[in-house]
This record gives C-alpha cells, sequence and structure tokens, in this order.
C-alpha cells in the first residue's frame, strides 16, 4: 500500500462518504465494541505497567536485603545484638547493618496485633536489617561465625520467598501483555466482520460504483474512512471512562500493601493514550483487508 | 476504438461465443441482436472489461484488456458509457446524483459541472424528477437516467443493454432518438437488443449496422431487416 493511497483512504471527502448509505445500527455497534475493548486495554496496561513495576521492585529491594533474627533470653539480648552487629560491621559485602527500634518492630506487628502492642511483655525476637554491598557477601560463611559466636542469630536472606513474589509478578504482567494482545486482535475481528457485513449490505452500490469507473481505493476509502473513524472515537471515549477508573482506584500506600497502586504513575500515564490511535489503526487495516477481498471479486 | 480478435467465451461447461471478431470504428452505430440468451450481454460484457475472453484478445483504446490492471480498467470505463439492461443506482442518493456519479468517483467537483449536469437532465426529459429518488422513478426514467449517467463523462463510446428493454414503443423512441443524437455527435454506440422494430426505426435515421449472434457466432446482418 503506497503512500498515497493511504492519503487518498484517509483524506476526508465528504462526496465519496454520501455514496456509502449511512448505517444506524452497526454504527453504534462498532463504537460500542471498540469502546469497551479500549476500556479493558486501559486496565489490562495498568496491571502490567503495575506488576511490571511490582516485580522490579520486589526484585531490587529484596534482593539488596537480609534480615537477622536474634532469639534469646531477655537478659542475653542485647549482649548478642551488640555482638552480631559487630560480626556484620567486620564481614566484607555487607554495606548496612542496623538494629531495629522497638517502634520499628511494633509498627511491623501492628498490622496483625494492632496498635499499642506492649512488645516488652511479649518473647519477640530482635531483628537487624542488613544492607548487602556489591559484591554480596558469603551467607554460607557468615551464617558458621554467627552460629559459633552469636548462638541465637538465625540469618534470612529472603531467596525463600523473594524468587516466588518475583515468578509471580512476572506472570501477571505476562497475562496483562497477553490480554491487551487478545483485546486488539479480537478487535481486529469485529471489526473485520462489521466490515464484512456493511461491505455485504452495500454490494449493489459497490458494484455500481466499480462500473462507472470508480477506483478500488475510492471504493475501499468510503468506508474505512467510516471505521476508521467509529473506531477511534469508540476507543477515545473508552480510553476516558477506563482512565477514569484507574484513576478513581486508591493510592498506592503502606497499609494496602501491594494491593494498591495498581494505576499509572507519570509518563505511565501516556500509554493508554496510545490505545485510541492503535485501535483506529487496527480498524483501518482490516476494513482495507476486508474491502480488498470484497473487491477482488468484483471485475 | 473496440476490437475483438477471434474471441471466445464459456462458462462453467459450454461455450456461448467462439471465434468472435469485430472493429467498432469511431463514429460508428451497431445494432447487436439475437435471442435471448445468445450472448449480447456477454459480449457487451467484454466489451468493458466486465469479462476476460477466455480465447483471443479484447482490445479497447489500442490496449489489451488484459493487461490493464485495476485501476486502468476504471480509468478505461470512465472512457465508454454503459446503460445497464437492469440499470442499478444508488438508492439513498437523488437521480440528479446519481447522473453526476461518474464525475464524483473520478474525483471531479459536481457543482462546477452542475450546467451541464441540468442540460443533460432536460435533454433525458428528467429535470422535475431530478430530486426523486431511484425506487420512484419508472421504468422509462431509469432507462432515461441510466442513459444519462452512461453519457456525462462525455465517453467516446456508448453500450447499452437492451436501454428499450420494460418502457413502451413512445419511450423507446424516445431512447432511441438520444442514442441517434448521441451517435451524431460522434460518438461511437452499440446497442443490444432483441427489439426488431426498433432496429428498423433506427435505420431509417442513422447509418446503423446490424450484428448478429447465432450458433455461438457474430454475423453481420443482412440488409433485410
Amino acid at each position: 500500500m503506497s503512500k498515497g493511497t493511504i492519503r487518498s483512504l484517509l483524506m476526508g471527502d465528504k462526496q465519496a462518504d454520501r455514496v456509502v448509505p449511512p448505517s444506524g445500527f452497526t454504527a453504534q455497534l462498532t463504537l460500542f465494541v471498540s469502546g469497551a475493548m479500549a476500556f479493558l486495554a486501559v486496565f489490562a496496561l495498568a496491571l502490567s505497567l503495575a506488576s511490571g513495576r511490582l516485580a522490579d521492585r520486589w526484585a531490587e529491594e529484596l534482593a539488596r536485603a537480609a534480615t537477622l533474627r536474634i532469639n534469646a533470653p531477655r537478659d542475653q539480648r542485647a549482649a548478642q545484638t551488640e555482638a552480631a552487629l559487630r560480626i556484620l560491621r567486620q564481614t566484607p559485602g555487607v554495606a548496612q547493618a542496623r538494629a531495629l527500634s522497638a517502634e520499628e518492630q511494633a509498627a511491623l506487628l501492628a498490622p496483625w496485633f494492632g496498635p499499642e502492642l506492649p512488645l516488652d511483655t511479649l518473647p519477640v525476637p530482635q531483628l537487624i536489617e542488613i544492607v548487602e554491598g556489591e559484591p554480596g557477601y558469603d551467607a554460607a560463611g557468615l551464617r558458621l561465625r554467627l552460629q559459633a559466636e552469636v548462638p541465637g542469630a538465625v540469618l534470612d536472606d529472603h531467596t525463600r520467598w523473594r524468587a516466588p513474589l518475583v515468578d509471580a509478578a512476572n506472570s501477571l504482567r505476562r497475562l496483562a501483555l497477553i490480554s491487551i494482545l487478545l483485546i486488539g486482535g479480537a478487535t481486529a475481528a469485529m471489526i473485520t466482520l462489521a466490515a464484512n457485513a456493511a461491505l455485504a449490505a452495500n454490494a449493489q452500490v459497490i458494484e455500481v460504483l466499480r462500473l462507472v469507473g470508480a477506483l478500488d481505493r475510492y471504493i475501499a476509502g468510503a468506508f474505512v474512512r467510516r471505521f476508521t473513524l467509529r473506531a477511534l472515537i469508540g476507543a477515545a471515549v473508552g480510553v476516558a471512562l477506563g482512565m477514569g477508573g484507574v484513576m478513581l482506584l486508591p493510592d498506592a500506600s503502606e497499609a494496602g500493601g501491594f494491593l494498591t497502586g495498581l494505576g499509572f504513575r507519570g509518563l505511565g500515564w501516556l500509554f493508554p493514550l496510545l490505545i485510541p490511535p492503535l485501535g483506529a489503526l487496527v480498524a483501518f487495516a482490516a476494513t482495507w483487508a476486508a474491502a480488498r477481498r470484497v473487491l477482488k471479486e468484483l471485475s | 476504438m473496440i476490437e475483438l480478435d477471434k474471441v471466445g467465451y464459456s462458462y462453467g461447461g459450454g461455450e456461448l461465443l467462439s471465434d468472435v471478431s469485430v472493429r467498432l470504428a469511431p463514429g460508428s452505430f451497431h445494432f447487436l441482436t439475437g435471442p435471448s440468451g445468445a450472448g449480447k450481454t456477454t459480449l457487451l460484457k467484454l466489451c468493458y472489461g466486465a469479462l476476460q475472453p477466455t480465447s483471443g484478445q479484447v482490445m479497447a483504446f489500442e490496449q489489451d484488456m488484459r493487461s490493464l490492471d485495476r485501476d486502468r480498467t476504471a480509468l478505461m470505463r470512465r472512457r465508454i458509457g454503459v446503460v445497464h439492461q437492469d440499470c442499478r443506482f444508488l438508492d439513498h442518493l437523488p437521480v440528479s446524483e446519481n447522473v453526476a456519479l461518474p464525475l464524483m468517483v473520478s474525483g471531479r467537483d459536481p457543482r462546477s459541472e452542475a450546467e451541464n449536469l441540468g442540460e443533460l437532465m432536460a435533454w433525458v426529459g428528467l429535470s422535475s424528477r431530478a430530486d426523486a429518488l431511484p425506487p420512484e422513478l419508472s421504468g422509462g426514467e431509469r432507462q432515461r437516467a441510466a442513459l444519462a449517467r452512461a453519457v456525462i463523462m462525455s465517453p467516446d463510446l456508448v453500450l447499452a443493454d437492451e436501454p428499450t428493454g420494460n418502457v413502451d414503443w413512445e419511450m423507446s423512441q424516445r431512447l432511441l432518438q438520444l442514442l441517434v443524437e448521441l451517435n451524431r455527435m460522434g460518438k461511437t454506440v452499440l446497442i443490444a437488443t432483441h427489439d426488431l422494430s426498433l432496429i428498423r426505426a433506427a435505420k431509417a435515421q442513422v447509418q446503423a449496422r446490424v450484428l448478429r449472434i447465432s450458433d455461438r457466432r457474430l454475423q453481420l446482418a443482412g440488409a433485410d431487416l
């Protein structure tokens, strides 16, 4: 398809648009379908971007962090914590080691036990947050040394639950991307069906036009313009509604955990704006292909 | 103008036309006659490229019809005005716009040719019906509208397939009159008809040659018609 053909297919031509009779009901169906598909695409896109962010964040933060738990009787806890911190500071590859304060520990437990937890009366272990340097430390070596000097220390480097979480976020992103592709394909299929129906309903118009010397691109253009415009308008409305819906989702917050923050962030808000032009492009290609198929059968 | 050289045409099963050779010279007036189903419409379709011959060669304006791509076929059709047996229109547009359709599809602005269009509508006697929709027209009005649409591009050749097929004698005389006038303006005319009295009437006014399809072949009919 040459540039000239595309231009003449899309160029507004009031005369040419009149040769195809107006169609009320199918036009509204096309609008509705492209609108609904665009609406769904916005959510799939939001899900894919958010799960991508989540996977990256988990992989990044958890990979660089580990926790040391000190289970010791109350009277030995401070001494063992001190010893563990000393060992950690001496360990190559540990960038930072810090004992969590009682308030921080209480905050971590708050979602389960509620606020105002009398932490002093409970046998809660002391937590030490370890931030890994570059290159990382030798976990096996560190474990052996801790075992010898701080018997109550347990090193948790998070790998056990980091991998499945990152996997889950990544599969969520994959599913969202597949959904977007399916939505695009379904839109193309439905526009093709609608275009085929319109072409079949207007078989006589097409035949007359061809016999009076109309070029294929003139005839196809009348249909292509119509469906492209409908898909564009429908998708624009769908995207506007979808973005409104995403905007109404609760903001990301510490309390809500990973289920919040499903919306778009920053430049991410520009992605859904690509949906209407892409939908129009899909409609353009689908209608052009359908029209060419029909025209090929006419001499 | 149009030249058929040893043209044959077969539908799936049998052969309809074979070894048809004819040359339509510029400015000539031809009738094409023969019994129903003899292949009159097929022969006309071969002339404007709606069908491709199964053997032989059709030349239109010095170009082999087979060598034309779809766009060039469309451009060639703008030089040939066709009045179809079942005159089909765009039923949602008024008659005047249907008549101007060839101008529209060839990218010319019908408004700038409004005067020509008005004259043409008057010539075929449809001025008062310009705003009617095609389904509201009578058989004769449809035929005249089809003729007007066929000639609005000022084609070099006018092909008419049974233009008087479903109109009364008076109306068929009027249509014939219009075609004869076109021929006097220098257009080449080919009319397919089985109406022998129409041919006789024409012969009084114009130097017409009669081609007859008989037994799959095309013959030049004698002067006894």
